[in-house]
């Protein structure tokens, strides 16, 4: 639906954007991640028309933005909740939405309901609302024409963890009845649990790509992380049956799959209080690659697909930005 | 899960009537504190000028014509403020986002902002013109109606509009409401001076002084060919060129 195809946007010897292909399809929630600066603002101005691309271009439902009639009625935008006049009132704002896309007052009362906006908070100017608030109204402009494509650049950031469950959930529901979502974040854990599909950028360029279950899968050897009552034991049966042990915390960390290591345990009856999976997460997986991209760019090298054997996870190369919460660049 | 196309249904969406761009522009100048404010200082330090005028001026000055010349201060001087916000507050307070994500054809945007500065400069015409009407319909003189035409009433209306315009134009060119406002003001009266100190500008000075320029439209008096010249030369530098430069500006700028 969302097809973006070799964009890319140079400022000056700057490249924000470094020929990035990838596409969002109906029915999936697809999570554009990376950290701050690594250019999805300027990726998502690009595929709306606020920011010219370089080279390439983005189709949504094969036509340019511009080129599609009223564009609110078909694809909803939210680009950054406090670009908003902040002498009007969080209805207002909506308001000239409506009258602007042709829709129905009733329109209004309906998304400020349904982002949970109470008619006292909607008269509030906007410049009293709390980033979580903006956040909120900034959603419903997005959802106000009936869209069939959602862009959302993080929509999440302000918002408190209930806010980031209701949002999940809307979205979730969105993409069910057959709409197309992507939305951007620096924070993985914010996305990871409902985007189908994940692109992970950074400096620029796109490391990884796919579902959660393909990411991981290049995500570096499975490694199990293993407590049981009598550690001493279970190390000495898991280095009999010739798998590599280190202690970690309580437990043990061991590098098999956790299968490997229930087997183990179940054959020498030990008793465990504590089995699970403890390779590299999506977190580090997205630390690595991000940095990764770094330290390419420090080679003069192009950026590795995500299929390519990342090494093991050095934390002195994590960019600073994840781990960062704050206004959107 | 329903199966949903990979195109864009458009054939049941109609393109956005540019009046209700125009409209929505319009609300945008009522629906702030800011906005509702000039607008209430247009409307009523028009009124109190005009009741000034009728408190003081000799009974034989209260004329059509000059109840209508004393409102052209104040109006002269707001009404290219309210251009100039009109265009400003989108990215003072960085609604462009979300103006031009909704309306992407820009210059839709900026020519709807254009009719928008009109109406609303119309509607302070007429204001000054009832109030004026009224005023010397109770106390005018006794000839207050005598030699004023509709010429009259066009060229005041055309000072005005211009001054919207060309408020706007600058609003465009800076994107940036204390630029504009300093620049709108500031610049034609430093090329008054520069044209009064520097010998070699005297031939063109008259050509491009866009209040020399516009000075005979209000004035009442006759002009001639080359008074319409040198207003047409003086409107293009001062009103135009920003506009068209503005213009060009936005329809290429960045949008962040």
């Amino acid at each position: 639906m969302i097809k973006v195809e070799g964009v890319t946007r140079v400022y000056g010897s700057y490249t924000a954007v470094d020929d990035i292909s990838f596409e969002c399809r109906p029915g999936k929630v697809t999570g554009f991640l990376g950290p701050n600066g690594a250019g999805k603002s300027t990726t998502m101005r690009i595929m709306v028309g606020l920011t010219a691309a370089t080279k390439g271009r983005v189709t949504i439902g094969g036509r340019l933005y511009g080129d599609i009639p009223n564009p609110g009625r078909h694809v909803g935008v939210l680009l950054d909740a406090t670009a908003q006049h902040g002498g009007r009132t969080g209805r207002e704002v909506l308001m000239l939405g409506a009258l602007t896309m042709g829709l129905p007052k009733t329109k209004v009362d309906e998304l400020l309901a349904l982002v949970s906006l109470t008619p006292r908070e909607a008269k509030r100017r906007v410049k009293d609302y709390s980033l979580g608030m903006k956040q909120r109204l900034g959603i419903a402009y997005a959802l106000l024409g009936d869209p069939q494509v959602l862009i959302l650049d993080e929509p999440a950031n302000g918002l408190d963890p209930a806010g980031i469950r209701w949002m999940r959930g809307l979205l979730k529901s969105y993409a069910d009845r057959g709409g197309t979502v992507l939305l951007s974040s620096h924070l993985l854990h914010e996305v990871e649990q409902i985007a189908d599909e994940m692109i992970l950028i950074g400096q620029g360029r796109i490391v990884a790509q796919g579902d959660k279950e393909s990411l991981l899968a290049g995500a570096g050897p499975a490694q199990t992380l293993v407590t049981a009552l009598d550690n001493d034991a279970l190390a000495a049966a898991l280095a009999a049956a010739g798998l590599e042990t280190d202690t970690a915390g309580i437990g043990l960390r061991v590098h098999a799959a956790p299968v490997d290591v229930g087997r183990v345990a179940a054959d020498k009856q030990i008793v465990l209080t504590d089995l699970r999976a403890g390779g590299a997460g999506l977190e580090d997986l997205f630390l690595q690659l991000t940095a990764e991209t770094q330290r390419d760019d420090a080679l003069g090298t192009p950026a590795q697909p995500a299929s390519t054997q990342p090494g093991p996870v050095q934390p002195g190369q994590m960019p600073s930005g994840p781990i960062q919460s704050g206004p959107v660049a | 899960m329903t199966a949903a196309p990979l195109t864009l249904d458009v054939t049941s969406t109609p393109p956005i009537p540019f009046s209700r761009i125009v409209g929505v522009e319009m609300r945008k100048m009522t629906d702030t504190r800011a906005g509702r404010w000039l607008l209430i200082t247009i409307v009523a330090l028009t009124a109190l000028i005009e009741i000034i005028f009728f408190a003081t001026a000799d009974s034989q000055d209260r004329t059509f014509f000059n109840f209508m010349g004393v409102t052209a201060t104040p109006q002269g001087l707001l009404l290219p403020v309210l251009g100039i916000l009109l265009v400003t507050q989108e990215w003072g307070q960085r609604t462009a986002l979300t103006t031009f994500s909704t309306v992407p054809i820009r210059s839709r945007v900026i020519w709807a902002k254009v009719v928008a500065a009109l109406l609303f400069a119309l509607a302070a015409l007429v204001i000054a013109l009832a109030i004026g009407c009224l005023a010397t319909a109770v106390g005018g003189s006794d000839h207050a109606w005598d030699g004023v035409g509709l010429d009259d009433v066009g060229k005041f209306a055309l000072v005005q509009f211009s001054g919207i315009i060309q408020g706007l134009g600058f609003a465009l060119l800076w994107l940036n409401t204390a630029a504009a406002i300093v620049t709108y003001f500031v610049a034609p009266q430093v090329w008054s001076i520069l044209v009064n100190v520097i010998h070699g500008l005297s031939k063109v000075g008259p050509w491009l002084d866009l209040n020399d320029a516009q000075s005979p439209m209000l004035d009442g008096s006759h002009m001639v060919g080359k008074d319409w010249w040198q207003l047409l030369t003086a409107s293009l530098v001062w009103i135009v060129l920003p506009f068209v430069v503005g213009f060009w500006r936005v329809l290429r700028s960045e949008l962040k």
